[in-house]
């Protein structure tokens, strides 16, 4: 057997503390990736911190918006009356994602913390930059029909695999982070990384060994929004329990026929959710028509470049972005 | 909960064992407990190909738990690997697929190259996690489509002509395509297991995921140099197999290799990754179809060729040509297959095998040639409907194909069809309607049954047969039950134990057929054991002839006086006799093969939307017409031909092995990333069968269901994508990127 300890604490302070003390030990909430990777022998913490029980699973609502709390699960987020009232986008991009099985186990955060799908990462034989730095990438001439087209590196070309994530990215949500040396925010979509020269690295919390160590997202609050129309649309091979090979998250303010404002991003593209904020300032002020989804799909996809299997991504992620705006438009 | 409302109170129309299943009663290969037995785990090659230089063993060794690490250098011989070393003139049985452990060399990426024994199976996997091997690498080819062209690759098994060749060529209207099917894994829910357990040198007892209880004890026997009737293989229960289970695969002797080594049972479960590299899978293929006819529709010529990979080790070929041999009516035909080797696991038969590749080829073919000639695609069909065999030109047993085009055509509301691609949309997304035939063969195996009948009025029937899950013992249940005219609830059917009579492989659709038949002989000859015991017990039938009685419903009576009657469990008191037993055969359908074609077949009918944009696919409706004979069990039958259909959404949508080739290693061995359907995939599902019994194949009447379920269903979907889109996809499987 690999050991390694297992406690559980009930306070995040507790929790950021014990993270603290060992270099290797890792949270463990719903557990849905972090125990595959750990019996595919992906990772190997030697201590696992077992968050459940810190008092993390509230949503609470006000004038200014939400806050979910990081243990929320997956399944009663997208079931709250308020979500399903007021950020209908976050319910159904959740929704999309995994099963229904993996939503009832799975939290907030972890969904945030969950590492990449790419069959290099997980199979230890081959060569990740990600899983063994230094060891290359598989993917980038290998199989890569699921993997990104902006934002890559010759590092690595995996994507963030969340349909929850790209929802939060388009509402503008904030991480709300605790560590040892106190609490912080980061905005939801400066959470996630791309690989660059340091693809190990998923995220921006604090990993040291100078910085803060052992960060624990607490959070995530997303301000109150007045959009009525909205679409999450995930496209996979297969209807459901695939990730995404192109998603888009879409919210519009419309008057009259003008769109007055608007949030989109989209999954399975990159290496983090990928936020389309030019996007979002050319449909501003212009008419919802098909005339102007199709510009601003070709707008979104400038930049992008495939490895291969993946160049249809481009002309898919065209598709998605029109007819999720369309559809979004079309909302009653 | 209440026992009432769990378990139904007639079992008239239900599976026999379904309770067992659906509570967890059922005992499974690797859910059976043997008094101090160990677990033995596979370590997997890295490579895939070389020979293996040196194995680091000693972290492993030193891992709590552990009995024995099993390779090459230090596993035990296994007679029949290599049965003729002494004397290679000599020809017999010998082990046919990977040896495993019998030498150094790596033949596949993911092979089993050593195998660690340990106290429990969590031990025994950490400790294989340990194993590492050095090895001497050589280059590895598994890329097919680069070498599929290369004829020096290829092995040819086989060429097929009649008429001209090539006579597509020279017809009015014609087409000539390619088409190709990714490798597909069988991967049923249950894992592939097997329990060794060893009783003294000679004896040896077998718990074993497989299809034939007796075909897995003659291969053990062979292969390990035992008495057949030494090997007992007990097969209780198979959670789906769908062609794995056909043949044992390595780990099936490594068990039994493991068990005499530790002198202790053994447990060896075959991971899901291990269900990729270590049992075999539907082959990779490429084929092209040259195909003409005349304006009238009238077929006059096709060319059909087809090439599938196999391993380095072992030659798998299978059918993938041959129904453009015989499913339509054509003057001119002439095929080819050729195997191409590869570093790769050895392919095998899965669900449809031969027919499933072949009629995804032929029967896109024909859709396409339908909207080249303007004639509906059915009408083609029927246009081309053979009468006579095209090769044996002897007329099939029973043949309902035009019936079941009828049947499907009214069900799926064939009418609405667009006759324009890409004309019709609701709801904004674009409508398509396709159809395809699927067939295979029929016939009637060799098969013994044994019926008990007792005193207390059960009838148990038993033959060695596996049920992988087309409900096998609900139809002997329900045969038996017509045979001897007796309340289902009285009849048992047990099996999957080669302790009872000899059974069929469960393959091929062939196993109701063949012990259907072994169990109406029975019933037939029980019937006659109770006439003469009447008539040798019981006064009042004294001195009478056997044929001057009759059996109806239990009751013997005299034929011209049936006041003089007794039940048959009166006559079993009176001879004093607590039960009588008979064992009997089927006889193979040798002599009516002579005489007739014999095949079941299908046709199944697809409704679906295409999104215009996004190319996303959604299943409205699926209708499958089956000829297969009469049906036995309505339920089960009608179960086999959804399941089959969900197999075929799976061909056509999202199955796929991927493989890098690398390094020879797939990309995706395991259920996240290998896309088996799901639930929401499968649109609402219609069953129509024409349900006439074949009498000359057998008298139970039945065909057979498990392959035509699937057969013709990938190519039914892709042609109603094309009716969608106007786009003709001819790689499978139809994924989004495809269409937009």
């Amino acid at each position: 057997m690999i050991n390694f300890d297992y406690i559980r604490t009930s306070t995040a302070k507790a929790a950021v503390e014990a993270k603290a003390k060992s270099a290797s030990s890792q949270f463990i909430a719903g557990g849905t990736n972090l125990v595959d990777l750990m019996k595919k022998g992906v990772t190997s913490p030697e201590k696992l911190i077992d968050i459940n029980s810190l008092p993390l699973k509230q949503i609470t609502a006000d004038a200014k918006g939400v806050l979910i709390g990081a243990l929320a699960l997956n399944s009663e987020v997208a079931e709250n009356a308020i979500i399903k009232t007021k950020y209908p986008l976050l319910a159904q991009a959740i929704n999309a994602g995994a099963s229904a099985q993996l939503r009832n186990m799975a939290t907030v955060g972890g969904n945030m913390m969950q590492r990449t799908r790419c069959s290099y990462f997980y199979d230890i034989t081959m060569p990740c930059n990600k899983r063994e730095p230094g060891s290359g990438c598989g993917a980038l001439q290998g199989q890569n029909r699921m993997h990104a087209v902006f934002g890559t590196s010759e590092k690595c070309i995996a994507v963030h695999p969340s349909d929850m994530c790209v929802a939060l990215a388009a509402l503008d949500a904030t991480v709300h982070i605790t560590g040892a040396k106190g609490d912080r925010k980061i905005l939801f979509t400066d959470f996630h990384r791309l690989p660059g020269d340091t693809p190990e690295l998923d995220n921006n919390l604090s990993t040291g060994p100078g910085g803060q160590k052992g960060e624990l997202i607490t959070g995530i609050h997303i301000p109150a929004n007045s959009f009525t129309k909205f679409h999450y649309l995930k496209i996979r091979d297969r209807s459901s329990y695939a990730f995404a090979l192109v998603s888009v998250a879409v919210a519009l303010e419309i008057s009259g026929n003008t769109i007055t404002n608007a949030k989109l991003a989209m999954g399975g593209v990159a290496h983090k959710p990928w936020r389309l904020s030019a996007v979002e300032k050319f449909v501003t002020g212009k008419t919802a028509t098909k005339e102007t989804f199709a510009a601003a799909a070709n707008m979104a996809m400038e930049g992008a470049a495939g490895f291969g299997q993946n160049n249809f991504k481009i002309k898919m992620g065209k598709a998605a972005v029109a007819e999720a705006l369309l559809q979004a438009s079309q909302k009653i | 909960m209440d026992k009432e409302l769990l378990i139904p109170t007639s079992f008239a129309d239900d599976r026999v064992d379904g309770v067992d299943k659906v509570t967890g009663k059922a005992t499974y290969a690797a859910e059976h407990q043997l008094a101090n037995m160990v677990y033995a785990v596979f370590v997997c090659s890295t490579i895939a190909k070389g020979s293996i230089k040196n194995m680091i063993l000693a972290d492993a060794k030193r891992a709590a738990g552990v009995l024995d690490i099993i390779y090459y250098a230090n596993c035990p011989a296994v007679p029949g690997y290599n049965p003729y070393a002494k004397d290679p003139n000599k020809k017999g049985y010998e082990w046919r697929g990977l040896k495993v452990f019998n030498d150094n060399k790596v033949y596949s990426n993911g092979q089993p190259i050593a195998m660690v024994i340990a106290d429990t199976m969590e031990r025994a996997v950490h400790a294989a996690s340990l194993v590492k091997a050095e090895y001497v690498k050589e280059e590895s080819d598994t890329d097919f489509e680069n070498a599929k062209a290369d004829e020096k690759k290829l092995k040819k098994p086989g060429e097929y002509k009649r008429g001209d060749t090539d006579a597509y060529k020279k017809g009015e209207v014609s087409l000539e395509e390619e088409y190709t099917i990714p490798s597909e894994t069988h991967n049923p829910m249950e894992l592939h297991a097997t329990i060794a357990a060893w009783d003294g040198d000679d004896k040896l007892t077998v718990y074993d995921k497989s299809q034939g209880p007796k075909g897995t004890q003659r291969e053990l026997a062979q292969c390990f140099g035992l008495d057949e009737k030494n090997v007992r293989v007990v097969v209780e229960y198979v959670g789906g197999a769908f062609g794995s289970g056909l043949r044992s695969w390595p780990h099936v002797p490594a068990a039994v290799i493991a068990a005499k080594k530790v002198k202790r049972p053994v447990k060896l479960i075959v991971t899901r990754e291990q269900m990729f590299t270590t049992v075999g899978y539907r082959p990779h293929a490429w084929q092209k179809i040259g195909i003409s006819a005349g304006k009238d529709g009238k077929l006059t010529g096709i060319t059909h060729h087809a090439v599938s990979i196999t391993s380095r080790y072992e030659d798998f070929g299978e059918g993938i040509v041959n129904v453009s041999q015989f499913l339509y009516d054509c003057p001119n035909v002439n095929t080819s297959y050729r195997l191409l080797p590869l570093d790769v696991n050895t392919p095998t038969w899965m669900r449809g095998p031969g027919p499933a590749t072949g009629c995804f080829a032929l029967e896109s073919a024909l859709d396409e040639l339908s909207y080249k000639l303007n004639i509906d695609p059915i009408e083609l069909r029927v246009i081309n409907h053979a009468v006579l065999h095209p090769i044996s030109k002897l007329p099939w047993s029973t043949k309902f194909l035009k019936e079941c085009y009828v049947l499907g055509k009214e069900k799926i509301g064939w009418q609405n069809r667009p006759t324009v691609p890409g004309s019709v949309t609701e709801d904004g997304m674009l409508v398509g309607y396709g159809m395809a035939g699927g067939v295979f063969g029929a016939g009637r195996g060799q098969a013994s049954a044994k019926g008990i009948l007792k005193a207390d009025g059960t009838l148990t029937l038993q033959s060695a047969v596996s049920d992988m899950g087309p409900g096998t013992s609900t139809a002997m249940v329900t045969m038996g039950a017509q045979f001897m005219e007796l309340p289902a609830n009285k009849i048992s059917f047990e099996l999957g134990d080669t302790d009872l009579p000899n059974g069929p492989t469960q393959g091929g659709s062939g196993t109701t057929s063949a012990i259907g038949t072994a169990i109406n002989v029975v019933c037939t000859a029980l019937k006659q054991t109770l006439k003469e015991m009447a008539i040798a017990n019981v006064p009042a039938f004294a001195n009478l002839k056997p044929e001057a009685l009759k059996y109806e419903q239990g009751i013997i009576s005299v034929t011209d006086n049936v006041s003089i009657n007794i039940s048959y469990t009166d006559i079993l008191k009176a001879a004093n006799k607590p039960e009588i037993e008979v064992v009997k055969d089927s006889g193979r359908a040798t002599a009516e093969a002579q005489k007739y074609a014999m095949n079941s077949f299908s046709v199944h009918f697809v409704k679906l939307h295409v999104h215009p944009v996004t190319g996303v696919i959604k299943l409205k409706q699926i209708v499958s017409a089956a000829d297969a004979g009469k049906i036995i069990s309505e339920n089960t039958a009608r179960s086999q031909m959804v399941g089959g259909a969900v197999g075929g959404i799976g061909m056509a949508l999202t199955e796929e092995v991927n493989i890098d080739n690398r390094y020879g290693r797939y990309t995706n061995a395991n259920f996240g990333d290998y896309h088996v359907p799901v639930n929401a995939d499968a649109p609402p599902m219609d069953v129509v069968f024409v349900n006439k019994a074949d009498i000359i194949i057998s008298p139970t009447g039945a065909k057979g269901i498990g392959e035509i379920a699937l057969v013709g269903v990938a190519p039914a979907i892709a042609n109603a994508v094309y009716n969608a889109t106007g786009k003709r996809i001819r790689n499978l499987p139809i994924t989004p990127d495809k269409l937009i």
